[in-house]
């Protein structure tokens, strides 16, 4: 958990963000505040623009309307007297380098090993020691359980411990808040599990998440919060259990329906399992 | 059907004969009697002369020539070819219009122009144009240093430069083939990582990309090499073939000259090809490459003895 927050500010602050690829409108004015320590679950359909929102926030995707603050930040821009400037590339890398990342295909660095890429930003980006960042660079990979792995390259392991070396990799760099996008859909569905887990301990210590996921059960047992989005605009928004279990808007009665289906759970059937982030046998994966 | 199932009714290990293969020892037939014939013309014709093809092999401005011109000027030209093929392929790559127009028409200008054209062209064009070179405001009296061109313009350097600037225009596309063969999502982690750009292609996309540069850079290495032999052009004479050929043209013996040049050739392109091998397998890593290299040769050889089923 960041200690310099007030709990009165939010981390992130999203208001009315649009975005269109060539004159199609993938967003169409996103509100969303995420408080520190918060754990948001973005839900919806393929096509709703989760994706595309979360990619907004460290500004993979510039937006074509609207802002996002980050910690009090204005992300892409510099505000003067109400005429926004463009920030050049080293302010928006900066920005970015409080904002952690973990993406659907991992995108780990296949020329270096496990222990390389999680060392590969401290050392070159904040320019720390190599023996220091060494250390850290262990215990996290001790504490998403690959320490023996450290010196394998990235085609040496198995797509579950891709990712958790990619979450370590991007816990590196202490990041205020971390992404995650849909980071089980490209995994097979007995690796989804150990995946799960280790976000789940994330959350657990206190870290700020916001989760792109099809994962129900994931979304109700570990997020403070989910965001339905449908279109591009948020449908429906509240406490995690409430909205899985009660859902008010039709559509996302008929996305949790459609979902929940495939994933064979149904909502209230274990509420306080243990190992409720742990997916049955049958998963939807995509 | 020679060897019976095992005992159960269940079948047991495959013992079955490899397919065979009577083209291949028919080819390996065919071609040992070949070889053998032109090893004994080697042996029997005199006029291959081996004892002078040797020493014109170790003459020493054969040896000057092959160190001067051909490797340094291999060297050379292919230091400058890469470090700014690449600097062209990035700039092709760039959101910046006039980088990217600069590029373009630089490769148009070197690729159209035959080597040994512009070798004659820079050569003696350069010095004829500016005997001194001064770098200065345009159309103002302004000036920051003076060059004297022909204290720079020996041969090897001029005939260095034109190699390296032609060959510069073929890398950036080898270069920007490269880059783009690297995975999108690499430069979003390493953006996501708050890398800029530079560091991103720096540490991340062009240590990727050798994987596609390095073996077609390997043959431009070759084709340099062989090129080296149109430095007579500027004219450099401290060149290895030009010194063969002025072994030739003094004793009259043209083949065994040009044979000791052939095999100087010969064994400068295996010990490139040797060192080829090893920065792929460098740049390989992590991509699991030279394993499956290693199992093609062997699947080869295996394939000969009649084992490979393939």
């Amino acid at each position: 958990m960041s200690t310099q927050s007030e709990s009165a500010r939010p981390l992130v602050e999203a208001i009315n963000v649009t975005k269109a690829f060539h004159g199609n409108e993938v967003l169409k004015g996103i509100d969303l505040h995420v408080n520190p320590g918060e754990v948001v679950c973005l839900l919806g359909p393929s096509g709703s623009g989760k994706t595309t929102f979360l990619r907004c926030i460290n500004q993979l995707e510039t937006i074509n309307g609207g802002r996002i603050f980050v910690d009090g930040e204005l992300m892409g821009y510099r505000d003067q007297g109400g005429q926004l400037y463009r920030l050049k590339d080293k302010e928006i890398a900066a920005q970015r380098r409080e904002i952690g990342m973990v993406f659907q295909r991992f995108n780990l660095f296949p020329h270096r090993t496990a222990l390389q890429n999680v060392m590969e930003a401290p050392v070159h980006v904040k320019r720390q020691k190599a023996a220091t960042v060494r250390a850290d660079a262990l215990a996290l990979l001790d504490r998403v359980g690959l320490a023996d792995r450290a010196n394998h390259y990235p085609s040496q392991l198995s797509g579950g411990q891709q990712q958790r070396v990619a979450i370590a990799r991007a816990l590196a760099m202490q990041p205020k808040l971390m992404l995650f996008d849909e980071p089980t859909s490209a995994l097979d569905p007995e690796l989804v599990g150990e995946v799960l887990l280790t976000m789940r301990e994330l959350a657990e210590g206190g870290m700020t998440m916001i989760v792109v996921t099809h994962e129900i059960a994931f979304a109700r047992d570990v997020a403070d919060r989910v965001v339905f989005m449908d279109g591009g605009v948020v449908v429906e928004q509240g406490p995690s259990r409430e909205i899985i279990a009660r859902p008010q808007h039709e559509r996302t009665k008929s996305f949790l329906r459609r979902i929940l289906t495939e994933q064979d759970e149904t909502p209230e059937a274990h509420p306080d399992a243990p190992d409720a982030g742990i997916p049955a046998h049958l998963r939807k994966h995509s | 059907m020679s060897s019976a199932p095992d005992t159960l009714d269940r079948p047991g290990e495959i013992n079955a004969r490899p397919v065979r293969h009577p083209g291949r020892w028919i080819a390996i037939a065919v071609l040992a009697v070949l070889a053998a014939m032109l090893i004994s013309s080697f042996v029997t014709n005199a006029k291959w002369d081996w004892p002078f093809v040797w020493q014109v092999m170790k003459y020493k401005p054969v040896i000057t020539g092959l160190l001067a011109g051909t490797i340094l000027g291999t060297i050379g030209a292919m230091i400058i070819g890469v470090v700014l093929g690449v600097l062209l392929a990035i700039m092709r790559l760039t959101d910046n219009p006039v980088l990217k127009g600069a590029s373009w028409l630089y490769i148009w200008f070197f690729r159209g122009i035959p080597r040994y054209v512009l070798l004659i062209v820079m050569s003696v064009g350069i010095l004829y144009l500016y005997d001194t070179l001064t770098i200065g405001l345009p159309f103002l009296p302004v000036t920051f240093f003076t060059i004297n061109v022909k204290t720079f313009s020996t041969g090897l350097f001029v005939g260095i430069l034109a190699l390296g600037l032609s060959e510069a225009a073929y890398m950036a596309e080898i270069a920007r083939a490269g880059i783009l063969s690297v995975d999108k999502g690499q430069d979003e982690a390493a953006c996501a990582l708050g890398m800029s750009k530079g560091l991103s292609m720096r540490r991340v996309i062009l240590p990727q990309a050798m994987r596609v540069i390095v073996p077609p850079t390997g043959n431009e290495t070759l084709s340099m090499v062989k090129d080296t032999s149109l430095l007579v052009a500027v004219p450099v004479t401290n060149e290895m073939f030009f010194q063969a050929q002025a072994v030739s043209q003094a004793t009259y013996k043209v083949m065994p000259s040009l044979i000791a040049a052939v095999i100087w050739y010969l064994i400068v392109s295996t010990i490139l090809g040797m060192g080829q091998s090893w920065l792929e397998r460098h740049f390989g890593r992590g991509f699991g490459a030279q394993t499956s290299v290693q199992n093609d040769t062997r699947v080869k050889f295996l394939g000969l003895r009649g084992g490979g089923g393939n």
